[in-house]
């Protein structure tokens, strides 16, 4: 077991590893990094200067080993945009990031459990059909237009919801949420429910799926036999088996739903980390760009090496099979 | 469409393919629409009222007209004009043929690369493998849309340069699927045959090999190339797509953000029900051959 852990580690150092090269390689060696890292109306003298400075006359693997150092204390250069660390540039987004993907994370879960249940139960019904047919359009619409259609409508036509930005915010442990303020909560609704409906047609997927598999398990059966009412049944004895598949995929979309993010902040102005790349892409402001990927590429690969150790821990059969190979 | 052709008295693959495709009427509705589609973009420059990227038959005063208004020259404008005057028919079904070349064009390079790729790790085996999959797997636990972001960020805009991303962000899933493929049908008996006869590696892998293991890559790819299509929209509409003199359906969409909020809502919306029916097209179509090709749900 030890054993395993250690070369998973190593395993996910090296793609940590790796992607630094790739994205050092990407945005420092293609092209000349100083006409991305300094302004275009710098003199000669000025463009010599800051290529001493940043390092530049030194052959490649020696930037790269002071680009690692670097990235090691946590450094990750700094946005001339901004003109602040591109790290906490990052960090200070974040919380609207996360809190726009909870959001949606628990309304893909409230309203997807319940339809795909319903989906489940009546799969041969009207009232089943129609909530897989929603779910496939749910998976065709693309993203973006559908947030832009969502705006339409309810932020222009109907004039009930503001078309962007995070509203009102208050601290909640220093850290300035929306979801409290009235004003921040109708700022919040239209983001939230974009990001959203991709996921709820997964849930819906999932947990009909998983509705028809616990249907004709003998524990339902004899549940049923012991007289207990359907809502009993259905509640406690299904619901709870169909959770376990949804809450596992639904962890690992986590991420995704961080990247969709990207999409659905740039549609409704949001303030979060997303936009910011994305802004950043656009205005050439390469350090943030770095700064970004490699945080994301190192929390991906984070979350990836926990999965899979829980997995281990949880599973014997994953532990026998490792043992054997 | 010769789906509707009456089952021959020896059914061929091909034949048994069709007939099982056609038991769907929501699949056959799905492939005649894609047909459609297909047929408008490649036939627009005949079908069209105007070129949309010719700058001489674009008249400003016609700009930002709503659907079914009479243009100044007394041409009628059926789903509205942009801020150019240009006729979004015309730009639909023109942003439909970049759209779907760069799709389905990205997906079949990427689907022969993968291929390639995935077949080559299960025939040798071996550290190559190993070395193949751990990289199929890194770049598996990223978002598509993020990869094509880093990649796009690198490389800068462009249609030649968004046609790339996506092949590297879609080779992948061929290369497991064909691999997974090719393990399972690299044990069977015909290959261990073709391998006493001693038939050159080459012959075997492409041979023998390739078409055994094509259904399940041909129904990843039909999903693919929808997912495609939404990927380089999605792009486009940030910014970092396609460039603005080759607009996409997604390009077209992101022009109209502005105006929609005063309320101008045909700029974007046109675009995008175009983008969604031919997603819904292409999906209809993937899930009907996912159940016809699925040797699991063999009838």
């Amino acid at each position: 077991m030890l054993a395993y852990l250690i070369r998973r580690a190593f395993q996910a150092g090296l793609a940590i590893l790796v992607m630094a090269v790739l994205v050092f390689i990407g945005v420092y060696a293609v092209g000349d990094p100083v006409d991305i890292l300094i302004s275009p109306e710098a003199d000669l003298a000025e463009i010599e200067a800051t290529r001493r400075r940043l390092g530049l006359d030194l052959p490649l693997w020696q930037q790269f080993l002071i680009f690692a150092k670097n990235a090691l204390a946590g450094d990750l250069g700094r946005s001339f945009v901004h003109n602040e660390p591109a790290l906490r540039l990052i960090l200070e987004r974040m919380p609207a990031t996360l809190e726009l993907a909870v959001s949606a994370l628990l309304i893909a879960v409230l309203v997807g459990i319940p339809l795909g249940m319903i989906a489940g139960l009546r799969h041969e019904r009207p009232a089943g059909r129609a909530i897989m047919a929603a779910s496939i359009l749910g998976f065709s619409l693309p993203n973006f237009w559908q947030g832009l259609m969502l705006v339409m409508i309810f932020a222009v036509f109907l004039g009930w919801l503001p078309a962007g930005g995070r509203g009102e915010t208050v601290p909640l442990f220093g850290i300035p949420v929306s979801f409290l303020t009235l004003d921040g909560l109708r700022h919040l609704i239209l983001p939230a429910v974009n990001l959203a409906i991709f996921k709820t047609a997964l849930v819906i997927r999932l947990s009909r799926a998983g509705t028809r598999e616990v249907m004709l398990q003998d524990y339902v059966r004899f549940a049923r036999a012991k007289g207990l009412c359907e809502r009993r049944v259905v509640l406690v004895h299904m619901l709870k088996n169909i959770l376990i598949p949804v809450v596992t995929v639904l962890g690992l979309e986590f991420g995704s739903v961080v990247a969709f993010a990207v999409v659905t902040e740039t549609v409704f102005a949001w303030p979060g980390m997303g936009k910011l790349l994305i802004d950043s892409i656009l205005n050439l402001d390469r350090p943030v760009v770095v700064a970004y990927l490699m945080l994301i590429v190192f929390v991906f690969i984070l979350v990836n090496f926990m999965v899979d150790v829980l997995y281990t821990l949880l599973d014997p059969r994953v532990r026998l099979a490792e043992r054997r190979g | 469409m010769s789906a509707f052709v009456a089952a021959p008295a020896v059914e061929t693959p091909l034949g048994r393919f069709l007939r099982e495709f056609g038991e769907s009427r929501m699949a056959v509705a799905g492939a005649a629409g894609l047909f459609l589609i297909l047929l408008a973009a490649v036939l627009a420059p005949w079908l069209m009222p105007q070129n949309p990227y010719d700058l001489a038959q674009l008249d400003i005063l016609d700009g930002n007209l709503p659907p079914g208004s009479e243009g100044f020259s007394g041409t009628t404008y059926w789903l509205g004009t942009d801020d150019q005057g240009r006729d979004m028919l015309s730009a639909i079904v023109y942003g439909l043929r970049i759209s779907l070349s760069v799709g389905a064009g990205s997906t079949l390079v990427a689907l022969i690369v993968g291929c390639a790729v995935g077949l080559v790790a299960a025939y040798y085996g071996g550290p190559l493998e190993s070395v193949i999959m751990r990289v199929v797997d890194l770049q598996l636990s990223f978002p598509a849309i993020l990869v094509a972001l880093i990649l796009l960020a690198v490389m800068g805009r462009g249609v030649d340069k968004v046609f790339i991303a996506l092949v590297i962000v879609q080779w992948a899933y061929y290369a497991r699927t064909v691999r997974a493929a090719a393990l399972v049908e690299g044990a069977r008996e015909y290959v261990e045959a073709a391998r006493c006869l001693a038939l050159p590696d080459r012959r075997i892998l492409f041979r023998h090999l390739l078409p055994n293991c094509l259904p399940p890559v041909i129904v990843v790819g039909t999903v693919q190339v929808g997912h495609a299509i939404a990927l380089e929209a999605t792009l486009s509409f940030l910014g970092v797509g396609v460039p603005i003199t080759e607009p996409s359906l997604g390009l077209l969409i992101a022009n109209g953000y502005e105006y929609l909020l005063s309320g101008q809502y045909w700029i974007s919306f046109f675009p995008g029900l175009a983008l969604v029916a031919t997603i819904v097209c292409i999906n209809l179509v993937g899930d009907q051959m996912r159940d016809v090709l699925n040797p699991r749900l063999q009838r």
